[in-house]
């Protein structure tokens, strides 16, 4: 197991590399290079922050050298200053984003797995029933339902209409005075709505993928000798044939990171959520390169990671892979 | 899908008996129809500003209301409809070649080139795709041919996997071996024998592929770095649904049908080219 960790880590390293090449690239080959283009276009860039970013990317040394520096700055999570007014590190400013997106993407990941399993097993176990026909139905609408469109939909029904729901933000005006419990209850009203959407992406595909996962696994020889030897159907479905066709979600769920990411520029848009892909969207806007920069990067490694942790997790699940 | 008759009209027939697949076609037809000739479906200018009737919901004139500047909200969805599906074709057209080629060279040749290739394949398909759009658009000014090519040239590596996938495995067949043997080179090879049999997978990928394009445009649109305004587009009259989400509705739901029944129309048409191109893998 240990050697098949080992393995697979050293897979990861050309492809930090080649992530870190396509970055620094990225910034040169933008016209006039990374302070031409950026600045030029940018009224907030000062002078001053034009020397500084001279000076963090050393743009007297030759390329190579450039690039070296650049990775050793890389490595130590130094993203140089922002060009926003306060002038912070980007890194710091990642750093207090990232909790709130990385919760709202891990709750909705959970509310993917507990919708998306059920209903992929039922309709494949029941397959040509009004059941399967109708969650099919409702798999190819949310295959084609834009999320924020429906995020609009949403906040029109449940915020303007029925009044049930805050549409922006984290935190009611008075979230200070509240309890403990109170809190939670604001917090968890804040962002019913959007963990939901940003799970409605994925809910689609994952169920069409168990789907046909299970449908897979249950025309296999074992099955039919577990139903021969006479055991209960459920005991069939459940313990012999589902347990088969989870293992390549683990997978999915590792290719879902960047996606996610993605999406998470969309709802924190909407919903006025003060993540990473709010600070991305606003970076965008207001061309501040480092920061785009900083999140570009942040946002590749932490789909590497969940590609690590996708095909660490199936080596644990299936001895098949570790062995291989 | 060797271009014989035979084989092309029984995959007509299958894709036209397929019933969800024939009406993802015809929604696809229609707004096809609607693109060409805006004038028969809108009688109103996209771009006309009317002081007096802003955010009047659907009336008789207006039959899906008026925007916050009192534009007709069905004449700027009908000329909308034109830049969707041509953001839509052009992308898709620009990541098909980008696909095909990467595919082809890396299957065809294997070894230290299909190392590298592939290598790059899965860098690139580390960065979030929207991540990545977003960066290219931050360093260029946003216009319409901007996102066709942004979203073309960050949407090729599937169809790049694909094609490797089912060049391996053609190369190896006997017809290949037999053509090599008549003393047809590499080229000949690559485009008369492995290309046309790599076509269907890629024309399912590129339907759906469509489909894909158009979500992401109107996403960016509605974030307000796609089409830029006055340019119709179905995401950017979202974004004025969005701003006036409190009192008009209308603005929000029209223009998101219109994405959801073109997108539902080319996945439809996607999945049934699929089956009606291998029947074995119908129903999965």
């Amino acid at each position: 197991m240990l050697r098949y960790i080992a393995r697979r880590l050293l897979l990861t390293v050309p492809l930090l590399v080649g992530i870190s090449l396509v970055s620094f690239l990225m910034m040169h080959m933008a016209p006039g290079g990374p302070i031409g283009a950026g600045t030029d276009l940018n009224p907030k860039a000062t002078a001053e922050s034009r020397a500084r970013l001279k000076a963090y990317y050393g743009l007297d040394q030759p390329l190579h050298v450039q690039y070296g520096r650049w990775l050793g700055r890389m490595a130590t999570l130094d993203f140089g200053d922002s060009f926003s007014p306060d002038g912070r590190p980007v890194a710091e400013k990642i750093k207090e984003r990232i909790p709130i997106t990385l919760t709202i993407n891990v709750l909705s990941m959970g509310l993917i797995f507990l919708v998306a399993i059920p209903v992929g097993v039922t309709s494949a176990v029941r397959k040509g029933s009004l059941f399967d026909r109708i969650s099919t139905v409702a798999v190819f609408t949310g295959f084609a339902i834009p999320t924020f469109w429906l995020a609009l939909l949403m906040m029109i029904l449940f915020g303007v209409k029925l009044g049930w729901l805050p549409i922006s933000g984290i935190s009611s005006m008075d979230y200070e005075s509240l309890g403990a419990i109170g809190k939670l209850a604001d917090r968890s009203r804040h962002l019913l709505l959007p963990v939901l959407l940003a799970g409605f992406g994925g809910l689609a595909g994952m169920s069409r993928y168990m789907r046909s996962n299970m449908l897979e696994v249950i025309r296999q020889d074992y099955v039919a000798t577990a139903r021969a030897k006479g055991l209960p159907e459920g005991t069939v479905v459940f313990r012999h044939a589902m347990r088969n066709a989870l293992l390549p979600v683990i997978t999915i769920l590792g290719l879902a990171v960047p996606d996610l990411l993605g999406g998470s520029v969309i709802f924190e848009t909407i919903f006025a959520i003060p993540g990473m892909g709010q600070l991305f969207y606003q970076g965008v806007m207001s061309r501040d390169y480092p920061l785009i920069m900083g999140i570009l990067t942040i946002g590749a490694f932490l789909t590497l990671l969940g590609n690590l942790l996708a095909d660490v997790g199936y080596a644990l699940a299936d001895p098949r892979i570790r062995q291989g | 899908m060797n271009g014989t008759p035979g084989i092309g009209r029984d995959f007509a027939r299958r894709l036209l008996r397929n019933r969800l697949a024939a009406a993802g076609g015809a929604v696809i037809l229609f707004f096809f129809l609607v693109s060409a000739l805006p004038g028969l479906f809108a009688s109103h200018e996209p771009n006309r500003i009317d002081i007096v009737n802003i955010l009047r919901p659907p009336t008789a004139v207006h039959p899906l209301g008026t925007d916050d500047l009192g534009r007709d909200v069905l004449a700027r969805m009908v000329h909308g409809a034109r830049i969707s599906l041509s953001v839509g074709f052009v992308a898709v057209g620009i990541a098909i070649a980008i696909g095909l080629f990467i595919g082809l060279l890396a299957g065809y040749c294997g070894g230290w080139v299909d190392a590298i290739l592939m290598r790059f394949v899965d860098m690139m398909l580390c960065f979030p795709t929207f991540f990545l759009i977003l960066t290219v658009i931050a360093f260029l000014e946003p216009s319409i041919w901007i996102i066709m090519v942004v979203i073309g040239l960050t949407g090729w590596m599937g169809v790049a996997r694909l094609v490797r996938a089912e060049t391996l495995s053609i190369k190896e067949r006997d017809f290949v071996a037999a053509a090599r043997a008549q003393g047809a080179g590499n080229a000949r090879i690559i485009f008369r024998h492995v290309l046309p049999n790599t076509l269907a997978p890629v024309l399912v990928a590129a339907t759906l592929g469509v489909a894909g394009a158009i979500l992401t445009e109107s996403a960016l649109s509605f974030l307000g770095i796609g089409v830029q305004p006055p340019t119709p587009s179905w995401g950017n009259i979202l974004t004025a649904g969005k701003d006036n989400i409190e009192f008009a509705w209308w603005l929000s739901l029209f223009p998101g049908l219109a994405i959801l029944v073109t997108v539902l129309g080319y996945n439809l048409l996607g999945e049934g080219i699929r089956d009606a191109a291998d029947p074995r893998l119908k129903g999965r």
